[in-house]
């Protein structure tokens, strides 16, 4: 990781470690990562590798088949939907939406629940009992009602799914800051730093927070999959991402009509769903795993 | 053990009202409900009339108050849509398909979801175990609504075994109950597995095998009954899931349950009905939070003593 | 009483315990021999990671699914061999038999269930006996001196303070009359005054039944207490073996004599407590030849071969190839 980031070391020792990092790795961790990569590479510079404009299709070439069948062509790998858009280029544009729902998501909700959840593991007594209740209530809130009230009054709006979707995984973090800020709140150093008059605020910049990030960084990469997920179901009930930007969840939605005729537009755009989130549960997995070896090697005491 | 249960009854009414508040001022803040109503072709006369009748003129807490008071007898206004029927009496007529489809899929993912964790536990890194993890992280990661689809094109479409919408006999059961439980299935498989192993590695089963107990009653009574414990405590969000499921599974399936209730109603623009349904099934949830808060404290006696 | 020519009523012959099958892997414990008779008590005292919890454990068969299946040689008991047994036979072995009191108070009794139900279900198993399972149940709380036993049937263990719940522990495992008692350091989670009447009361209780035992411990003090024999291990493997007051005055290894040296007694003052240096080895890096020679004083290059087990006196054996010769105390 060091080694990564340090830019005096010659590029063979990052080589080196990014080779040891991968020999670690089983085979569907690697699998799993190179699809990550992929995914993220597809959705950064997808507007330069699309091979057709998303939102633009000509009606005499719509439902084509992907190249597989009989009737497609290499122009339309996976086919073109009802109105003759390029499927792969939109499964390419619905990556980027769906990346940046996420990064959106993850910040604004990371941000929100580890402030809160370690200000009440630091602070404690009425600050944490207030806020616990404050994070019990986000989780008796079930998000698609929320986001089915939004999107009848406001209509579909991409802010509005960041919105919801925040607003329903920001408790997670709160739980898992207040729990690993209890957890260490007591120990020696942040006393020693307690007593030696730090404030508060730095304490808990240079001592908790630092601590309680590997924790936090796992809950960041298990929650990846119910973002994509929870935008895609969405998008898929029509109060998600607004036509016509090409969301996997809507994709799924316009091809319902043709499964029996046109399998492959719901096919599509959900198997790029299910691959992505697989992989990154995978990931996730093993993070946490990792970060937490107590839960390792269980079966040899 | 009363204290408890009154505390989190207590807790639970405070929710709920809380729920009614963020509901109510939601609705309020990001939309005009007369505009709403009346849609693009009303005139000011219309408007002003209709404001007065909703009593929008009246100050918000005021208008808050009338909402809540309302609620409590029942009365969440009339649908738009429906041929202006209470959006309570449509509720209430679809919520029976809701419940009996909630409760097939959890019963179904409650026993199978065990059954599997605990066999992938005893058997750990068995051919058993590594189907149950296959599935767990291929249920926790396959979104719902595609789900469907692909059941119903598989089974119905292409198998012709099973219908692909309908509600009344069993066999229309099926497939909407796998898809709203594969998801459960998979995390209670997953959470059933790791309590098992870590109860197996225990010093109290220890104990059990030292008196001489068979395998069946070490497993099936001492592990098990400790691995039950988180499950009953994720049971509320597991609720939360399949209540959520049921707006998606519903409309792919078109089953005549709330949660298809609630899409037609955002399709139709059906203010009160989405309104009514959001309060309903949030009700539903907190409701369902506090039985398994209450079981919880039931189950292990450790809770029971406290307080 | 029985005397030193009965057949013992344990006999453990080359027991090893490995990491899976095959020689290669590493051995928790290796080669172990040990005897104990009907009635007797064997003290097996070592640092921990010694392999003494493995050893108990392996009577049982009560290890690991993956160490389970590493397990080579024999354990006769009463004529059959343990290390055979299958599932049914191992569960007629166990309880009823040969049974064991766990190191962890805290954690062996099941937290959902009552004291009764727990001590019931033993209690059933145990066929010959008569009475009520109610009957029973009290007079097994009472055997181990709880007091008002018919209400803390109704209890569960976290109703219960430590020294209780090893006592309960202590009646759920004696519930079905075993002829062997394994203790694996039954009092170390216990303050010292809880301890002490729970070795007395193990002791009355051992004396009543005719039980031999095995008691696990790190503690020398213990020993004096409990045991007629004792048997040290260091790494895996048994380095000493003898009568106890044999043992205490005239310890023959070299690691036998560290340890009862680190045991502070009254007259000794605390900052003279001799220590052995360095740390026992893991099971991954055991050293060549005798494996207490990186930390031995006396130490020299024919360490670096094995040295077999050899009786030194009258049942007294020592695995050294220069034993000590002077009485403790005298240098």
């Amino acid at each position: 990781m060091a080694d990564a980031t340090s830019g005096a070391n010659p590029p063979n020792a990052v080589l080196a470690a990014i080779s040891r990092f991968w020999t670690s790795l089983d085979w569907p961790l690697r699998i799993a990562l190179a699809l990550l990569v992929v995914f993220v590479f597809v959705a950064v510079f997808g507007p330069w590798i699309s091979p057709h404009d998303p939102l633009k299709g000509s009606l005499r070439a719509r439902l084509a088949p992907p190249v597989w069948q009989d009737g497609g062509s290499w122009s339309h790998i996976f086919g073109t939907d009802r109105l003759g858009r390029d499927i792969l280029s939109r499964i390419i544009a619905g990556a980027r939406i769906s990346l940046t729902v996420c990064v959106l998501v993850i910040a604004i909700a990371g941000v929100l629940g580890t402030a809160i959840g370690t200000a009440a593991g630091y602070f404690g007594g009425w600050c944490d009992r207030v806020l616990m209740r404050l994070v019990d209530l986000a989780l008796s809130f079930p998000v698609i009602l929320l986001a089915l009230l939004l999107g009848a009054i406001s209509g579909p709006s991409f802010t509005n799914i960041i919105v919801v979707i925040s607003l329903t995984l920001w408790s997670q973090y709160a739980r898992m800051a207040r729990g690993e800020t209890l957890k260490i709140r007591n120990e020696d150093y942040v006393d020693l730093a307690r007593t030696s008059g730090l404030s508060d605020r730095v304490i808990i910049w240079r001592h908790i927070l630092p601590n309680i990030a590997p924790a936090l960084i796992v809950v960041a990469t298990l929650q990846v999959g119910i973002v994509v997920v929870l935008e895609a179901s969405l998008s898929f009930l029509g109060v998600g991402v607004p036509p016509p930007a090409p969301s996997w969840g809507s994709m799924v939605a316009d091809g319902r009509s043709y499964i029996a005729s046109a399998w492959w537009l719901c096919m599509v755009p959900g198997s790029a769903i299910l691959i992505t989130v697989m992989a990154v549960n995978l990931l996730g997995d093993a993070l946490a795993d990792r970060i937490n070896p107590a839960l390792r090697g269980r079966n040899i005491q | 053990m009363f204290k408890i249960v009154a505390a989190r009854t207590v807790e639970a009414l405070i929710a709920l009202l809380l729920m009614s508040i963020v509901i109510f001022f939601l609705s309020r803040l990001t939309g005009d409900p007369v505009a709403l109503l009346l849609g693009d072709g009303a005139t000011e006369a219309d408007k002003i009339k209709l404001t007065r009748d909703l009593g929008l003129d009246q100050p918000i807490v005021i208008q808050y108050l009338t909402f809540l008071g309302k609620a409590l007898t029942g009365d969440f206004g009339r649908s738009v849509a429906a041929g202006n029927q209470p959006a309570l009496q449509l509720i209430m007529a679809r919520l029976p398909a809701s419940l009996s489809l909630a409760g097939v899929a959890l019963a179904f993912t409650m026993v199978v979801g065990i059954l599997f964790g605990v066999m992938a536990a005893v058997r750990h890194n068995s051919a058993v175990d590594i189907a149950a993890r296959l599935i767990a992280l291929v249920g926790q990661s396959v979104p719902s609504f595609w789900l469907g689809i692909v059941l119903m094109y598989v089974f119905a479409v292409q198998l012709g075994w099973l219908p692909t919408s309908g509600y009344g006999r069993w066999e229309h059961y099926v497939l909407p109950a796998a898809t709203l439980g594969l998801f459960t299935l998979a995390a209670i498989t997953r959470l059933v597995r790791s309590s098992m192993l870590e109860a197996l590695g225990s010093e109290y089963i220890k104990l059990a095998r030292v008196k001489g107990l068979s395998e069946s009653v070490v497993i099936w009574k001492h592990a098990l009954a400790n691995s039950l414990i988180p499950v009953v405590t994720f049971m509320g969000t597991f609720f939360a899931v399949m209540i959520t499921g049921a707006v998606i599974v519903e409309t792919v399936f078109s089953w005549p349950g709330i949660g298809r209730l609630a899409y037609e109603s955002i399709l139709a623009r059906d203010f009160p009905v989405v309104q009514a349904v959001v309060l309903v099934i949030t009700s539903l949830f907190i409701i369902a939070n506090l039985l398994v808060d209450i079981l919880y404290v039931v189950i292990d006696p450790r809770m029971r003593s406290r307080g | 009483m029985t005397t030193p020519t009965d057949p013992p009523l344990l006999d453990i012959r080359n027991l090893s315990v490995r990491l899976g099958e095959g020689a290669a892997s590493p051995a928790l414990i290796e080669n172990i021999n040990l005897r104990i008779r009907a009635g007797e008590t064997v003290g097996l005292v070592g640092e921990s990671g010694s392999g003494k919890t493995t050893l108990g454990m392996s009577l049982m068969r009560l290890l690991p699914p993956l160490l389970d299946r590493g397990l080579s040689g024999q354990i006769h008991y009463d004529g059959d061999d343990i290390v055979q047994m299958d599932r049914a036979e191992l569960t007629r072995l166990r309880g009823g038999e040969i049974s064991m009191i766990l190191q962890d108070p805290m954690a062996s009794l099941n937290p959902i269930f009552t004291i009764g139900n727990q001590l019931k279900e033993g209690l059933r198993l145990h066929a010959t006996a008569s009475g009520s399972l109610e009957d029973r149940a009290i007079a097994a709380l009472e055997s181990v001196r709880i007091p008002s036993p018919e209400a803390r049937l109704q209890n569960h263990p976290h109703q219960m303070s430590g020294g209780m719940r090893q006592r309960v522990v202590g009646a759920i495992s004696l519930t079905r009359a075993p002829r062997l008692l394994v203790a694996d350091e039954p009092t170390t989670s216990l303050d010292v005054t809880i301890q002490y009447q729970f070795l007395e009361l193990l002791k009355d209780l051992q004396k009543r039944a005719g039980m031999a035992m095995l008691f696990i411990t790190h503690d020398f003090g213990v020993v004096a207490k409990m045991c007629d024999r004792v048997a040290v291990m260091y790494a895996g493997q048994i380095v000493e073996e003898g009568p106890v007051r044999e043992i205490f005055r005239r310890p023959r290894h070299w690691y036998t004599r560290a340890l009862l040296d680190s045991v502070p007694t009254l007259d000794q003052a605390l900052d003279r407590l001799p220590t052995i240096p360095g740390s026992p080895p893991s099971v991954a890096n055991r050293p060549q030849g005798c494996r207490f020679h990186p930390r031995c004083a006396n130490a020299q290059a024919k360490c670096m071969q094995m040295p077999p087990m050899a009786e030194l006196a009258p049942a007294h054996d020592v695995r050294c190839w220069f034993p000590l010769q002077e009485q403790r105390g005298a240098a």
